[in-house]
């Protein structure tokens, strides 16, 4: 898809089994685990043999070895970010999951990042009582390897909801970008009307949780609190960005009285402060029609290629777009917002 | 109470036919159905009262959510007024139908048998008050919808009715639609060949976003087209248009412009997870291309008023789907003179979104009045 060196923003790492991350637990929680059988936090987001899960040739990256020789080496890769979603939103007890989401973290560093200059990584928080997470993020957030916070963009409320502040306080402060990654785990229904019966549902309508999200935390005035957060947004979708830009914007002039921490228009916070990796791109089949999407997004720096390493997305960026717009989504966008 | 009154508006006529597809008739009273109720429910209703899902207020934007000129003369709260309503919306636009949609919250009661009764007594209230007395009204038949049976039975009972044109849900059920719940409501409405009509709002029980309850009434009114996509993600690959494929569905104040992405993004999907869903027989854009219709109040504005023409130019479907509404007597209304984005547009289109996709619809004579 290209010859020019990118920076891939989601390639995914997985624990392949709980073992993996004994070295980087206490004696309590490897005695723990070992006694009570726990194979470690489990969802269903990516059920493991469906097609979108592995795409055709690719196997789950448990070891650097393979994100070298699937996606490193072949695809000019000259930073790559890993995302670890290890399911710890999933785990109702605090404790476990603090302590499962460190051992991630120390493993992510130990494993991975201390072997490979390439790699950069999301730090894993766990997200229930937002105070651990501020204390995880507090604990390891200044190593270098470590450029943004993963939350799984599925959560027990809307992520502008006052409860996570201490999540969004602790990132600014690391000067960390805090992002929005496809999946999550929290209980609760992942639409506005109850739970569907298909997978293919949930997975088509992680879109819309995005956009909830981006309008939560926009609303809700995180980004006034903190005037240098930025918000990635992992695997969700962009198309639908433009048409959400036009109805938050409309709607806040018809409210804006509600949330007067609001200094700007909405899409004013989203084309300074939030980014988006470029997979899935869920094109149309009209690639004339992709680009009026890109244009439609206002500004040409809000993109950022991803792999998707190893989900399985079949869409490329089309053969009309401008050779500098196209330079700054493989490239350009990503280093500028991660301060690469 | 504080109202301020103003002259019915004569100004700025459009030239085009008027049909408007989303008009909210309101009681004159709290007691304002009990002629239509049997004395039992009148007494529950006093003893009682509506039970639905609670927890779920914001704070809004204005009183009754009106326009502040919506406040009849009579002193009658806004909408309740038939012939204010005449003045101020039916006659100074020259309207050739509207169509009503009472937010009574009757389908979402939790007492079923009481969602029932009230959806009825809704109904014959509409049918006496409105529909009779004012040939240009038609409206959505209110249905028990949390229990599909019974609203199969309201549907049977009086979808024959001339004046109602569709039956009327809030588009947040307890349930997606498309959900085998729901499938003896879908049923009677494909029987009598009448659309399903959602209307944003109401309340199913779960929080209002899929990620829990937001805090501002800003996300709730902003945030709703996605419980909008939620419904037509389900309907579409849930099999319901494969079940009945005469169903129409109608979507009613909750945006078109997601549309054309999640009409790709419904196929991406479906190109790797099809198999999961083998009882569609087509791909999942071409359910929703050829069973939705959609509302326009509020009008989509993109930031480059031509970008409206690319939407269409995306989905070329929706020129024959759009529908205009005013949402009247709500806070945002859209005047019929200034809804149309000002860029080029297709020919026709614009009489197509005022009137002649509705009256197709609906299946509404040319003009029922002489101008």
């Amino acid at each position: 898809m290209h010859d020019q060196a990118v920076i891939d923003c989601d390639i995914h790492a997985s624990v392949g089994s709980v073992e993996a991350l004994f070295p980087y637990l206490s004696d309590h929680w490897r005695e723990y685990i070992r006694t009570s059988a726990f194979k470690g936090p489990v969802d269903t987001v990516y059920p493991a043999h469906a097609p979108t899960t592995v795409r055709p040739g690719a196997e789950p990256a448990t070891s650097l070895e393979v994100i070298q020789r699937q996606v490193l080496d072949p695809q000019h890769v000259e930073i790559g970010i890993l995302n670890c979603a290890y399911a710890v939103d999933s785990l109702h007890n605090p404790d476990t999951a603090a302590a499962m989401a460190a051992a991630v973290n120390d493993w992510l560093v130990a494993e991975w990042l201390a072997k490979d200059q390439r790699l950069r990584a999301s730090l894993l928080v766990p997200t229930r009582v937002p105070e651990m997470g501020a204390r995880e993020i507090e604990r390891i957030g200044d190593h270098p390897g470590f450029v943004q916070v993963l939350l799984p963009v599925r959560s027990e409320a809307p992520y502008g909801n006052r409860r996570y502040l201490p999540i969004f306080e602790a990132a600014a402060r690391k000067n960390l970008v805090v992002s929005l990654q496809f999946g999550g785990s929290p209980g609760n229904a992942p639409t506005g009307v109850g739970w569907p019966s298909y997978y293919i549902e949930e997975y088509v309508g992680m879109a819309q949780i995005f956009q909830t999200q981006v309008l939560s935390l926009i609303v809700e005035g995180v980004f006034d609190r903190f005037p240098n957060l930025r918000l990635a947004l992992i695997e969700g979708g962009w198309t639908w960005l433009p048409s959400l830009m036009w109805r938050i914007d409309k709607d806040w002039k018809g409210l804006r009285r509600e949330v007067p921490w609001n200094t700007q228009l909405p899409s004013a916070y989203i084309h300074e402060r939030m980014r988006l990796s470029l997979q899935p791109i869920d094109a149309p089949p009209d690639p004339r029609h992709l680009v009026q999407l890109i244009e439609q997004l206002g500004s040409d720096e809000l993109l950022m290629y991803a792999s998707d390493y190893p989900h399985w997305h079949e869409d490329s960026l089309p053969a009309e777009l401008p050779e500098a717009t196209r330079r700054k989504i493989l490239h350009d966008n990503a280093r500028a917002f991660y301060q690469l | 109470m504080t109202s301020t009154v103003l002259e019915p508006q004569t100004r700025g006529r459009t030239k085009l036919a008027v049909i408007d597809c989303d008009i909210h008739p309101a009681l004159k009273s709290p007691k304002a159905l009990h002629p239509y109720l049997p004395e039992r429910w009148r007494r529950y209703r006093d003893t009682i009262g509506e039970r639905g899902f609670s927890g779920s207020y914001y704070p809004r934007a204005n009183p009754n959510a009106a326009r502040t000129d919506a406040w009849p003369p009579s002193g009658l709260p806004p909408g309740s007024d038939l012939d204010f309503m005449r003045a101020q919306l039916l006659d100074a636009w020259e309207m050739d139908f509207g169509i009503l949609q009472p937010l009574l919250g009757a389908g979402a009661l939790r007492n079923h048998e009481y969602a029932a009764a009230m959806s009825a007594a809704i109904n014959e209230w509409q049918i006496a008050e409105w529909l009779e007395p004012e040939p240009r009204l038609r409206s959505g038949l209110v249905v028990p919808y949390e229990a599909p049976e019974l609203a199969a039975a309201e549907i049977d009972r009086l979808g024959d009715h001339p004046g109602f044109v569709q039956v009327m849900l809030g588009i947040r059920t307890s349930e997606p639609l498309g959900r085998r719940k729901y499938w003896p409501m879908l049923e009677a409405a494909a029987a009598h060949d009448l659309p399903i009509g959602m209307h944003f709002g109401s309340q199913g029980g779960s929080p209002i976003t899929g990620v829990g309850w937001p805090s501002m009434y800003l996300e709730d009114h902003a945030g709703m087209s996605t419980a909008f996509q939620a419904q037509v993600i389900s309907l579409v690959y849930e099999g319901v248009f494969e079940q009945f494929p005469t169903l129409r569905i109608v979507l009613i104040e909750g945006g078109f412009a997601w549309a054309p992405p999640l009409a790709w993004r419904l196929d991406a999907a479906w190109r790797k997870l099809g198999d999961e869903v083998p009882h569609l027989q087509k791909k999942p854009s071409a359910y929703l291309a050829e069973h939705f219709w959609l509302t326009t109040q509020p009008m989509e504005e993109p930031h480059v008023p031509r970008q409206f023409a690319e939407l269409l130019d995306q989905a070329p479907w929706l020129e024959d789907k759009l529908m205009f509404s005013t949402d009247y007597p709500h806070w945002d209304f859209d005047a019929p003179d200034e809804a149309l984005p000002k860029t080029a547009l297709p020919d026709g289109f614009a009489a197509k979104l005022m009137a002649e996709n509705a009256r197709a619809l609906y299946k509404l004579p040319t003009r029922v009045h002489a101008g």
